[in-house]
C-alpha cells in the first residue's frame, strides 16, 4: 500500500479546527464500518426491521399525546381490542377509544404516510436529478400539485366526481407538469448543475404561487381561508375510508419506486453510464417520474404543502445507513413517517387546545438544514 | 462486407455510420461523425485519436450503444448492435467514462458491484448480489489494487483510486470489449503509467478487446496495436502506430507540425512539439 494513496493525509492540516466541519465529517469518516461495505440481505432485514419497530413505538407514543393524555396501556388495550375483538361496539361505547380510533389514529396514520411518501419521493428525485438538494417542495413539484388541487377545489371538480377522486388526479397532473418542466430545465444545460435546478425551483414556486394566490383572491372568503390553511400544510383528521383511498394511491407509487431501486442506484452514475450498465434509462425515468408525481399529487391533495421532509430525511439516512436505494428507500420512508408523526404531534399539542400547521415545523427544522448543507457541502454538490 | 472466416476476429464492423446530436432537418449539417466505415479487430488494443471535437467520444458512445447512429450499421461480435437489448449489450461491452461524478456516499465496493447488474434480470432491475457476484468483484478489486478501499466512500477517495475502481466495475461486467474514454486524463504521471499497464495486462492475459480514446499521442503509440485517427468526424487514418503517426498525417489532422522520432525502448513513434 502506498502512503500517497491514503486520503487522511490529504486533508489540509493548516486549516484551523472548525466545529462546523467536524460535525459534517463526523458521520462520514473516510471509511465506513466494514459491515457497511456492501448491502447484504441480513443487513437489509436488520435495518428495515429496526426501523419498523421504532416506527411502531413512535406511533404509540404519538397516540398518547393530545388534549387528553391517554396512557400507553390503554392505547395497546384499545388497539388489541379493535383488531381482534368486535371493534364497533367497543368503539362506540367508550369515549377514550372513540378519540383514539376515530380521531387521533387516522391523523397519526396520515402523518406517517405523508411523511414516508415525501421522504421516498425526495430519494427518487435526488437520484434522478443527481442532486442531493432535490425535494418535491424545493424544486416546485408540490406547488404544481397544489395548483392542480386548488383548481379542482375552486371549480368544484372535487365534488362532481365524488368528493375525492378528481382532487388527487388534478394534483397529480400539476405535479407531473412541474416535474417535466424541471427535468427539461435541468437536462437542457448539458450535464449537472445544482444552481440551475435550485433557481428554476424558486421561479417555478413563484409562478405556481402566483396562480394559487390569484385563485384564492377570486374565491369566496370562506373558501379562501380554508385554502390558506391547507396550503401551509396541515394534517386535519381524515376518516378511515378517505385514508384508504390515499393508501391506494401511495401504494401504487411506492411499489413502482421500490422495484426500480437498483436502477436508481445505477442512475446516480449518470444516464450514459447507467445505459452502458444495461438500464433502459428512458423507461425507468418515465416510471419514476410518474410515481413521484403520483405520490406528490396524492400527498399534497390530502395535506397541502409540507416542505423539506424529502430533503432532510434521505440525507440523514444516507449518512447513517446506506446510499444503496434498495435499503435507502424503505428506511427513508419509515424514518420520514416517524418524523412527520412526531412533528404533527408537536403541532397539535404544543399550543393546546389550538394547533398550528405541521408545515411550520418542517420548514423551521428543514430550512436551516438546507442552508447548512448548501454552505458546507459545496464541493460535494459540484458547486465548488 | 465481412467474410465469414474473418468474422471471428472482428469485434466491431462499422458500415457508413453517421451521427448527429440534433435530429430533424439540421441533423445532416451538424453531423459529428460522417460515413464512418472500419473494422475493429478483437483481442487488440485500438486507440482513437483526433483533435477536440473530432467525434472521438461520440464514436465510443456509439460502440457502447449509449447513443445510436443516425444512419449506417454497427455489428458487434457478428451480431447487429441495434438488435440487442441494452442488457445484452452490457454483458458484452463495458464503458469507462471520462469522469465519474458521484454526489452520494456509496462505498467503493457498492460501486464496483453495480457492474454486476447486467447479469441479473429482475423485475424493474431489482436483485440481490449472490456469492458469485461478490467473488467476481473481489477478484477485480484485487486486480486493480482497490480491494483495501472497499469500505471507503466514492466521494472521499482520490481521482486515481476512483478511476481504478471504475475500471474494476467495468471488469465485473465480464465484458469481451472494454471501452475507455481518456482513462488517464485526470491522473498524474505515476497513475497514468499504472492504468496504461493494467489495460495492457488485461488485454494480454484475458484477450480483452480494448478501445480507448486518448489525447496523448505517445501513450497511444506505446500501448495500442492499432490507432484510428478522426478529423472532423471522418476517418483520417487507421493502422499500426508506425503507419499512422507520421508527421504529415498528424499535421493534416491536428493542423500543426510535429517532430516524430523513435522511442528509445520500444522503437515506436514518439511525437514531440517543435520549438
Amino acid at each position: 500500500m502506498k502512503p500517497i494513496l491514503d486520503a487522511p493525509s490529504q486533508r489540509s492540516p493548516s486549516s484551523a479546527f472548525s466545529l462546523e466541519r467536524a460535525i459534517v465529517r463526523l458521520p462520514v469518516s473516510n471509511a465506513v464500518p466494514a459491515s457497511r461495505q456492501t448491502l447484504t440481505r441480513s443487513r437489509w432485514w436488520l435495518w428495515v426491521g429496526a426501523a419498523c419497530v421504532v416506527t411502531l413505538l413512535v406511533f404509540v407514543v404519538c397516540l398518547g399525546f393530545g388534549t387528553q393524555t391517554i396512557s400507553y396501556s390503554t392505547i395497546i388495550a384499545v388497539i388489541m381490542g379493535a383488531t381482534t375483538g368486535p371493534s364497533m361496539e367497543l368503539g362506540s361505547s367508550d369515549p377514550t377509544s372513540v378519540i383514539l380510533l376515530q380521531v387521533r389514529m387516522p391523523r397519526v396514520v396520515l402523518a406517517f404516510f405523508v411523511g414516508g411518501s415525501l421522504a421516498m419521493v425526495g430519494v427518487a428525485l435526488q437520484a434522478l436529478l443527481r442532486n442531493p438538494l432535490a425535494d418535491p417542495f424545493v424544486i416546485g413539484i408540490s406547488s404544481g400539485a397544489a395548483l392542480g388541487a386548488a383548481i379542482a377545489l375552486l371549480f368544484g371538480l372535487g365534488i362532481s366526481v365524488g368528493s375525492l377522486s378528481a382532487l388527487p388526479v388534478c394534483a397529480f397532473a400539476g405535479a407531473l407538469l412541474s416535474l417535466i418542466i424541471m427535468y427539461r430545465i435541468s437536462s437542457a444545460q448539458y450535464g449537472f448543475s445544482v444552481y440551475t435546478l435550485l433557481l428554476a425551483g424558486v421561479v417555478l414556486n413563484a409562478i405556481f404561487s402566483a396562480f394559487i394566490m390569484f385563485l384564492t383572491s377570486i374565491a369566496d372568503p370562506n373558501q379562501a381561508f380554508g385554502m390558506y390553511a391547507w396550503l401551509m400544510g396541515t394534517l386535519t383528521g381524515p376518516d378511515w375510508p378517505t385514508l384508504g383511498i390515499l393508501v391506494l394511491y401511495l401504494g401504487a407509487g411506492l411499489v413502482i419506486l421500490g422495484i426500480h431501486a437498483q436502477s436508481l442506484n445505477l442512475l446516480t452514475l449518470g444516464e450514459e453510464t447507467a445505459r452502458s450498465l444495461g438500464v433502459e434509462v428512458e423507461r425507468v425515468k418515465k416510471m419514476v417520474f410518474l410515481s413521484a408525481a403520483l405520490l406528490t399529487g396524492a400527498v399534497v391533495s390530502f395535506s397541502g404543502i409540507i416542505g423539506f421532509v424529502g430533503l432532510i430525511i434521505p440525507h440523514a439516512v444516507r449518512l447513517v445507513v446506506s446510499a444503496d436505494h434498495r435499503l435507502l428507500l424503505p428506511v427513508a420512508g419509515l424514518v420520514g413517517g416517524m418524523f412527520l408523526m412526531l412533528a404533527d404531534t408537536v403541532a397539535r399539542t404544543a399550543l393546546s387546545p389550538s394547533e398550528f400547521p405541521v408545515g411550520v415545523i418542517t420548514a423551521l427544522v428543514g430550512g436551516p438544514i438546507f442552508l447548512w448543507l448548501l454552505t458546507t457541502r459545496q464541493t460535494q454538490l459540484g458547486m465548488k | 462486407m465481412v467474410n465469414d472466416h474473418m468474422a471471428s476476429n472482428v469485434a466491431y464492423a462499422l458500415d457508413h455510420v453517421s451521427f448527429s446530436y440534433s435530429r430533424g432537418k439540421h441533423a445532416e449539417s451538424e453531423e459529428v461523425l460522417k460515413e464512418l466505415s472500419c473494422l475493429i479487430l478483437s483481442g487488440r488494443v485500438l486507440g482513437i485519436l483526433g483533435p477536440n471535437g473530432s467525434g472521438k467520444s461520440t464514436l465510443l458512445k456509439l460502440l457502447a450503444r449509449v447513443l445510436r447512429p443516425l444512419t449506417g450499421t454497427i455489428d458487434i461480435l457478428g451480431e447487429s448492435l441495434s438488435s440487442l437489448s441494452q442488457l445484452d449489450v452490457a454483458k458484452r461491452v463495458a464503458l469507462v467514462p471520462q469522469e465519474t461524478l458521484q454526489v452520494f456516499p456509496f462505498t467503493i465496493a457498492e460501486m464496483v458491484l453495480m457492474g454486476r447488474s447486467p447479469h441479473h434480470q429482475g423485475w424493474g432491475g431489482w436483485h440481490w448480489e449472490d456469492a458469485q457476484d461478490l467473488a467476481v468483484a473481489q477478484t477485480a478489486m484485487e486486480e486493480l489494487d482497490v480491494a483495501h478501499l472497499g469500505n471507503r466512500l466514492v466521494t472521499e477517495v482520490s481521482g486515481g483510486e476512483r478511476q481504478r475502481a471504475v475500471i474494476a466495475r467495468a471488469l465485473v461486467q465480464e465484458p469481451q470489449i472494454l471501452l475507455l474514454d481518456e482513462p488517464t486524463a485526470f491522473l498524474d504521471l505515476h497513475h497514468q503509467l499504472d492504468i496504461a499497464r493494467i489495460i495492457k495486462r488485461l488485454n494480454r492475459e484475458r484477450g480483452l478487446t480494448v478501445v480507448l480514446v486518448s489525447h496523448d499521442l505517445n501513450l497511444a503509440s506505446q500501448y495500442c496495436d492499432q490507432v484510428l485517427m478522426l478529423n472532423h468526424g471522418r476517418l483520417a487514418a487507421m493502422g499500426s502506430p508506425q503507419t499512422v503517426m507520421k508527421p504529415d498525417v498528424i499535421e493534416t489532422v491536428y493542423g500543426c507540425s510535429v517532430l516524430v522520432d523513435r522511442h528509445p525502448q520500444s522503437g515506436r513513434p514518439r511525437v514531440s512539439l517543435p520549438l
